[in-house]
This record gives C-alpha cells, sequence and structure tokens, in this order.
C-alpha cells in the first residue's frame, strides 16, 4: 500500500536520534491513527476483550452524534427556521467552529504535553473535544471554547498526569470554567439564540416561574432552547442505548442518576417546593445528557459496584437539590456531577473497607 | 549558616508559601487586588522580622515550657501596632484586608520562624532570617495578586492596563478557588525548575 510505504520511509526521521526525532509522539500518534500498530507486548500480556481505549472511545463518539445532529437542527429550529435540512445545515454551520476549536485547542495542548513528557499520545480527548461544544451554547464566542479546553486540559487533566488519571471530568470542567468566568456570555436570557431572538431556556423558565411555553413532546424531541448536545432527550436516550449495548457506559451508574434524580424531584413536588411535574426535570436542562455522558465516565466516577449506586444516586439527588433550591445556579447537574467527581475516591474507599471488615469477620466466624 | 545564603533561601530554594506551603489561607483571601496583598505581604514581614528579633534577644532568659505564651504575647503585640498603623493611616487598604491583619497572629509563618529559627540563633541572623521569610511570602502573594487583579479586573494597582484593548474580565480570577490554581501551577513551575524538590 502507497500509505504504508511513506509511513515507512519517513519513519527513521522521527525516531529516537533522527532529525525530528523531538516529534516521536506526534508521529506515532498519527501511525497508530491510520494504521493498526503490529508491536506485540514484551512481558505477560493480560488480555480482557478486544476493546482498547481506541474502540471505547469511538463508540462514545459515536453515540453522542444523534445529540449533536438534534442539536444543530434545534440551532436552526429556534431561529425560525422550519424546513429540516435549511434548518440542519444553518445550525452545523453556527456549531461547527466550536467544534473545530475545541478539538483543535485540546489536541495541540495533548501533543505538546506528550511530546513533553515522551510519552506515547492518547485518544482520550477524542471525546472531551465533542463534549465541549456539546454543552455549551452555540454563540459562545470562539475564544472563551479555547480558553476552557485549554483550562480543562491543563488544570484538570495534564497536571494530574494525562488520561486515566484526571479526578474531575474535563468536558465538564470546561463548561465549569466558562461557566464561572463569563457567566453573562454563557447563560442568562440572550445567549440561547443563534440569531436575535433572545429568551430564557425552559430550566431557567421553570425555575423561575415554574412553567415553561414549550409542551413535554417539544421538550422530549428536543425543540426547546438550550446548550446544543443537551436539548433533545430522544436521542440522548439513543446514545445511551448504543452505550449500554456495548457495555462501554456503567448502567448501574446510568440508572441510579435517574433514580436519584426522580426520587428528590418527587420528594420536593410532594412538599410543595416546586409547581411543575416532577418528571419534567429529566427533559429540561442537562440532566439527561449529564447522566449518560457525563456521569458515566469511567475515569472519575466511582469504581465499585456498590459504589457506582451510591455516586449516582448522589449525582441525581444533589443535582435536583441544587436546581430546586439554590436560584442562583439553574442547572445544578454539572455542578452535582463535579462534587461527585471529588467524592468518588472517597466512596470507594468506604466500599472496599467495608468489604474488608466484612471477610474478616468472615473468616473469624470460620475459626 | 552564611548571613546572604540566610536571606535569599526563603525567597526562592526554601520559600515558605511554595516550598513550606505555610500561609496558604490569606493567599487566597487578600490576593484579588494588587494593592491589598502588597500591604499585607510588608505587614506580615514586619511581623516576621521583628518577633524574630525580639525572641532572639529574650531566648536564653525564657523557661522552655512557657515559651509559647511568650512568643503569642510578642507576636500579638506586633500585629495590633501593625494593625493600629493601617488603621491609622491606610483606612481604605485597612477596610479591605479586614480580618486578615489580626490573623496575621494566626500565620504559620511567624510562629514557624520563630520557633525554628529565633530561638536558636543571633538577633541580627534571626532578624534577617523574618526578614527574608517575610518577604518570600510577599513575592508569592504580589505574583499571585498580579495575575488575580490583571485578568480578573483588567487593572494592576487600580490602573486600567489591558480593559481598554476589549479584554473581557475573567470573573472566575476573582474567586478563592482560582488563587489556589494559580498557587499552585507557580509551585509546578518552580519545581520543574528546581529538580531536588521533586518528590520521587
Amino acid at each position: 500500500m502507497g500509505l504504508r510505504n511513506i509511513v515507512d520511509k519517513i519513519k527513521p526521521t522521527f525516531s529516537e536520534g533522527g532529525k525530528l526525532g523531538f516529534l516521536h509522539s506526534t508521529f506515532e500518534g498519527f501511525e497508530t491513527f491510520l494504521f493498526v500498530p503490529n508491536t506485540t507486548t514484551q512481558r505477560g500480556s493480560h488480555v480482557r476483550d478486544c476493546n482498547d481505549i481506541k474502540r471505547v472511545m469511538i463508540v462514545v463518539v459515536l453515540a453522542l452524534i444523534p445529540a449533536m445532529l438534534v442539536g444543530m437542527y434545534n440551532v436552526g429550529y429556534q431561529a425560525g427556521i422550519t424546513e429540516i435540512f435549511p434548518a440542519f445545515w444553518f445550525g452545523f454551520l453556527k456549531a461547527l467552529p466550536t467544534i473545530i476549536v475545541s478539538y483543535v485547542t485540546g489536541l495541540a495542548i495533548e501533543f505538546a504535553f506528550a511530546q513533553k513528557r515522551k510519552h506515547e499520545i492518547n485518544e482520550g480527548f477524542l471525546v472531551t473535544g465533542l463534549l465541549i461544544p456539546l454543552v455549551m451554547p452555540v454563540t459562545v464566542p470562539l475564544w472563551i471554547v479555547a480558553l476552557s479546553t485549554a483550562f480543562a486540559v491543563v488544570i484538570g487533566k495534564e497536571v494530574f498526569g494525562g488520561t486515566g488519571m484526571n479526578v474531575f471530568n474535563p468536558a465538564l470542567l470546561a463548561r465549569a470554567f466558562a461557566f464561572f468566568a463569563y457567566t453573562p456570555q454563557m447563560s442568562g436570557e440572550a445567549v440561547w439564540y443563534a440569531d436575535a431572538k433572545t429568551g430564557a431556556t425552559a430550566l431557567e423558565q421553570l425555575g423561575s416561574t415554574g412553567e415553561m411555553q414549550w409542551s413535554v413532546m417539544d421538550a422530549f424531541i428536543g425543540l426547546i432552547p438550550g446548550s446544543l448536545g443537551e436539548t433533545s432527550t430522544a436521542a440522548i436516550l439513543l446514545g445511551a442505548v448504543i452505550l449500554l449495548f456495548t457495555g462501554v457506559a456503567s448502567w448501574r451508574i446510568m440508572l441510579s442518576v435517574f433514580v436519584g434524580g426522580l426520587a428528590f424531584a418527587y420528594l420536593f413536588d410532594a412538599v410543595g417546593m416546586t409547581e411543575y411535574p416532577a418528571y419534567y426535570h429529566l427533559l429540561v436542562g442537562g440532566f439527561a445528557f449529564g447522566a449518560v455522558f457525563m456521569a458515566t465516565d469511567p475515569v472519575t466516577s466511582a469504581q465499585t459496584n456498590c459504589g457506582k449506586w451510591i455516586y449516582g444516586f448522589m449525582v441525581g439527588a444533589l443535582a435536583i437539590l441544587i436546581r430546586v433550591v439554590n436560584p442562583a445556579y439553574p442547572e445544578g447537574m454539572m455542578l452535582s456531577i463535579l462534587f461527585m467527581n471529588a467524592l468518588a475516591p472517597l466512596i470507594d474507599y468506604f466500599v472496599v473497607e467495608r468489604n474488608v471488615a466484612r471477610r474478616k469477620k468472615l473468616i473469624k466466624n470460620v475459626k | 549558616m552564611k548571613l546572604s545564603k540566610n536571606f535569599t533561601n526563603p525567597l526562592a530554594a526554601n520559600n515558605p508559601v511554595i516550598v513550606q506551603i505555610l500561609g496558604i489561607c490569606s493567599a487566597l483571601a487578600v490576593t484579588v487586588k494588587l494593592e491589598p496583598a502588597f500591604v499585607m505581604g510588608l505587614s506580615v514581614t514586619f511581623v516576621t522580622a521583628f518577633s524574630n528579633l525580639v525572641m532572639s534577644l529574650m531566648r536564653n532568659g525564657v523557661p522552655s515550657r512557657i515559651r509559647i505564651i511568650v512568643q503569642l504575647v510578642v507576636i500579638a503585640t506586633l500585629v495590633i501596632v501593625v494593625d493600629q498603623f493601617l488603621r491609622a493611616f491606610m483606612y481604605d487598604v485597612s477596610k479591605q484586608l479586614s480580618v486578615y491583619v489580626g490573623l496575621i497572629i494566626t500565620n504559620c509563618i511567624v510562629m514557624g520562624r520563630v520557633e525554628a529559627f529565633a530561638l536558636g540563633n543571633k538577633p541580627w541572623d534571626s532578624f534577617v532570617d523574618g526578614v527574608a521569610n517575610g518577604l518570600g511570602y510577599a513575592f508569592i502573594l504580589v505574583l499571585v495578586a498580579f495575575f488575580r487583579e490583571l485578568f480578573g479586573s483588567g487593572t494592576l494597582f487600580g490602573f486600567d492596563v489591558i480593559a481598554r484593548f476589549g479584554y473581557v474580565n475573567n470573573s472566575l480570577m476573582l474567586f478563592p478557588p482560582m488563587a489556589l490554581i494559580i498557587v499552585g501551577v507557580i509551585i509546578w513551575v518552580h519545581r520543574s525548575i528546581n529538580k531536588d524538590l521533586q518528590e520521587k
């Protein structure tokens, strides 16, 4: 094959001691992107199944695509375009720059760090780079996207040692950075429409007036203003099916987030703190998106099975708690997931400790 | 220890804030603007210098069992002097610093230097050590405040620097978490320069 020959021919230039040896990681990144590496493990190998990071990441990207496509259509729809294709094209052109900026910034930083540390380049950013544009308003200025991506990758990930070492979900960290640093550009009434129209999101309307102007069906399909990927609960559920069917995301976490959220939503409904049906919470704002794509991040969530139940329940419950009780933050999902990310290791610690104690007791009884 | 080494060591290689991780609380609280950070740094320098000097002079007369109480009396007196001075001559800054001037008493750097250095060294050496540690603290405070004021408000010492070029203020810089992150980045840079500080 022609491409193989070209890659082989320029390989010595990029290898150790070659003229461009310092670009070793970048070259290797592109080579493994083009071809499956033919190297084999030197010591004992531990094969569990045919999945590797690359395949897992691609599955998540595939699962994100329905939400992204509906989100793009919705941008055009909110701008007043009724026909399907022109509306989608309008939204596509609005969203494309944010996606490009997020990928270029993040990958440039990842490559630079991999180069400096002589690591191989990791695929972790493939998902993060797509998640970041999906959790931001489509009207967000591009420099904010670039800045928050850079912050999330450097402070959220590289300082901890890169992919797989991060404490917080990088995409959510990017959103948190943008939200707290540039609040007027990230929330409020002016940012959710790609043209001159303004108005609050369904979530903000619910928070301030107790009702929303859209029907439940609109909210389910995703024809409400909001961040690019979060509006369509239907498309997110399709993504959830893909993730669960391939076993990439933990069903325990996903289920327990919904259980925790609904439990608290019905609780607040029962004591009369909310004036709308409890299930509205699952349809508006980022609850469904966060539950399916953010809370299930295998790196930052709890690792033990029992811990996953606790973690998921707390994520859902805290999100509704923040939404209902704290009027300053109409969207509680981001804060609750970040908070539980920080607590996940603690949950795991106690689950493991309890297990150890239980088994010690067992041994004692046998004796 | 040589006097010059005694002076330069706390400024960089053994900085109280970024190496010994002392005095972090006030570094987060008073660094939103440069002016209060600057005044706070100088106040702490004054207190560390003179508490070290006084305790070093008394070091042979104070029984070891009551030395902590004596130290506290000395430090508290100096802090009250600083507080009254600020209220009299720099009222606005004193308002901004609020309780943090009084809290210099609890700043670990002050008592740490008295315990670790002044009780075992001659007055002049102790004085220099106090000044150097205070300045090392002040340097980090000013550095953090520089970034926070520049990017959070677009100003330096209240003068418009980059806001006039259409800079959009980053309000996260005004929150304490960002001060913690900036201190962390300074530590990161410092350790990548001084390789002997890196833990294995």
